[in-house]
């Protein structure tokens, strides 16, 4: 079954929009095909879990949603851009204003604050310093974080701190689509849960998609749809389990 | 970005520490080496410094540098004067005499005599006495550094008495009277030296039948010393030099004909490696240590000159400081030792140049690693686990 969906004008705007992508690593012999024509949409303001087992290509196919990694073949349109239409200087300028990210390893950068992790994405686009702190601030507030712990360095916060900063990183500059790798992989199951009930109160927005790629079965509940992979392939797209309430405290 | 860099860079202590020591040891080193290297160099020719009024020396003509005394014939000073442009020529001597000490023991001494009637050449500081002082009889003026150090007076419990004013002391066998202590730049041998008349320190000296050192000369106003030194040896058939060409010669000589060049070089050469290695290896493993933070940046949205920029800040902020600590430790250290004992340190703003342009090709090597490494760095990185 073809894991497309067909965008009317009483839908929302497509945010991803995947046809037949292909990506091939290596060559010859020692070629893998990690992705072998995949299609997927994700609208706007949709939550959209990327799920399957190790080496079906999710993590590619993220990588090359999020515009870090070129595709072979096929068409990937992100907020009505096609990478292949963009040098890399543009692709690389639209991923700063348009993409957020959040990694399984968090990726603070370990000398800066909390705050100034935040504000990476702002001082990239062009922001003052100062300002740009000054806002990351802000959104750090929205995930919880007071300003003592703004000021503290990574390795002075726990696990789930800091994949709070990652996800106000990850939004801190308003982006249209936020990729997420894993982002529980390395928590505790109450804490995997906080963070995706946070990531679906605070992240998601009504412009805004967030593509998670997961193993964590507790934490597909949190997803708008399912989009299971096997061999480089999308094989199914589902609704997820119906939500339990054990999940709706406070970050 | 810059403050990213910079933060990125001193969060890593032992790194960021690491890095400084090497640049700064490299630093150290280069420019230590180097300005006691100009020191010396400094020195062989001091004499031609110090003798400050004539601008031009005549010599024989197979003379290869200063301290070469090849006498000349008393005459050749009237040949000299005959020449056009010439205002004036004088005689000097130039030689080593042994000075025996109060305690019987001999030391070699720099003699050198004066033209009677001018005393042209004299050292360029009197610290007692005047310099016509050496008119008196059998008077000679000694340097400071001498009369403190090698013809000091040793006493019995081995305390060091050095020779004043009213001193005689004895030059080959001839009688000489103290009138005077003078300063003059240290000389390459580090013998003390006395200054005395001509016609004394051709009494002093043993006898030969040709005792001028060089013929020392001035040209007329107009003139350019270096037109009337070729003049001078078409007329005499001698070598005339200017100030500045003995020097050089003087120079060039020690270059090619002594082992200093090849051992200091060896000295800078072993700093500059000192950084590449330790300051290079360190800041290429702190950038390979921190590619993870630079693919995410990149990842976000960084844009490889952004990277590139936060690279060369980050080399150049360690050579900086690294470069500043170094020369600063350098400049401390000939500084100390100058005034306490007779090191030759020279360090010449061009040294300064020389030595930060070292760190900067140190710095900018290290960085062409590391930025390499970032460049071809795969933004999709930063999936990886």
């Amino acid at each position: 079954m073809p894991a497309t969906l067909q965008s009317n004008r009483d839908e929302p705007k497509l945010a991803v929009s995947c046809h037949a992508v292909t990506k091939t690593y290596g060559r010859g012999t020692a070629a893998v095909q990690a992705l072998r024509g995949v299609d997927l949409e994700v609208r706007a303001g949709e939550l959209l879990m990327l799920v399957g087992p190790s080496g079906c290509g999710k993590t590619t196919l993220i990588s090359v949603i999020a515009g870090v990694l070129g595709r072979d073949a096929g068409d990937c349109v992100v907020s009505e851009h096609d990478y292949r239409e963009m040098a890399e200087l543009e692709t690389t300028c639209f991923r700063g204003r348009n993409i957020g990210f959040v990694f399984q390893a968090f990726n603070l950068i370990p000398t800066l604050t909390a705050a100034e992790n935040v504000a990476a994405p702002l001082i990239i686009n062009g922001m003052k310093r100062h300002a740009a702190v000054h806002h990351a601030g802000e959104v750090l507030a929205k995930v919880g974080f007071d300003e003592r712990m703004m000021r503290s360095f990574p390795q002075d916060l726990s696990g789930g701190q800091q994949q709070r900063v990652a996800i106000a990183r990850a939004m801190v500059h308003d982006p249209r689509l936020i990729v997420c790798d894993e982002p529980t992989s390395a928590l505790d199951s109450e804490t995997g849960r906080m963070v995706m009930d946070l990531m679906r109160r605070v992240a998601l927005g009504k412009d805004r998609a967030l593509v998670v790629v997961t193993h964590d079965a507790r934490i597909f509940e949190f997803a708008d749809r399912i989009a299971r992979m096997e061999d480089g392939r999308i094989t199914k797209v589902e609704n997820p389990p119906p939500r339990t309430n054990e999940s709706s405290n406070g970050p | 970005m810059n403050f990213i860099a910079l933060k990125m860079l001193v969060g890593d202590r032992a790194k960021y520490i690491g890095i400084i020591i090497g640049l700064t040891f490299a630093s150290l080193l280069i420019t230590q080496q180097s300005a006691i290297f100009v020191g010396i160099m400094t020195r062989t020719f001091s004499f031609l410094t110090d003798v400050g009024l004539p601008d031009m020396w005549v010599v024989d003509p197979q003379v290869q540098y200063i301290e070469d005394i090849k006498p000349l014939q008393d005459t050749q000073v009237l040949r000299v004067r005959g020449v056009a442009g010439v205002q004036w020529a004088v005689r000097m001597y130039k030689g080593g005499l042994k000075a025996r000490l109060a305690n019987g023991t001999f030391q070699t001494c720099v003699v050198i005599g004066l033209d009677d009637e001018t005393l042209i050449g004299g050292p360029p500081e009197m610290l007692q006495g005047k310099l016509s002082d050496l008119r008196r009889s059998d008077g000679v003026i000694v340097d400071a550094v001498g009369a403190r150090g090698k013809l000091a007076r040793v006493l019995p419990n081995g305390q060091r008495v050095p020779l004043r004013v009213g001193d005689t002391l004895e030059l080959n066998d001839h009688r000489a009277f103290v009138v005077g202590i003078c300063r003059i730049t240290q000389t390459f041998q580090a013998n003390p030296v006395i200054y005395t008349t001509y016609s004394r320190a051709t009494t002093f000296a043993p006898q030969e039948r040709k005792l001028l050192s060089f013929v020392t000369a001035k040209a007329k106003s107009g003139e350019d010393p270096q037109t009337v030194c070729r003049r001078i040896e078409r007329a005499t058939g001698l070598k005339a030099y200017t100030r500045d060409e003995f020097k050089k010669l003087t120079f060039i000589y020690f270059l090619k004909y002594t082992g200093m060049p090849i051992n200091f070089l060896t000295a800078v050469a072993l700093g500059f490696l000192v950084g590449i290695t330790i300051a290079g290896q360190t800041f290429y493993n702190f950038t390979l240590d921190n590619l993870r933070y630079f693919g995410t940046l990149k990842a976000m949205g960084a844009t490889n000159r952004a990277l590139l920029r936060m690279i060369l800040l980050q080399a150049l902020t360690v050579g900086a400081i690294g470069y500043g600590l170094g020369v600063g430790a350098a400049s401390t250290w000939g500084i100390l030792l100058s005034g306490r004992t007779q090191i030759a340190f020279r360090l010449p703003w061009q040294l300064l140049v020389i030595s930060a342009a070292a760190v900067l090709f140190i710095c900018l090597s290290s960085a062409a690693l590391s930025i390499r490494k970032v460049m071809k760095l795969e933004p999709a990185v930063v999936f990886r686990s």
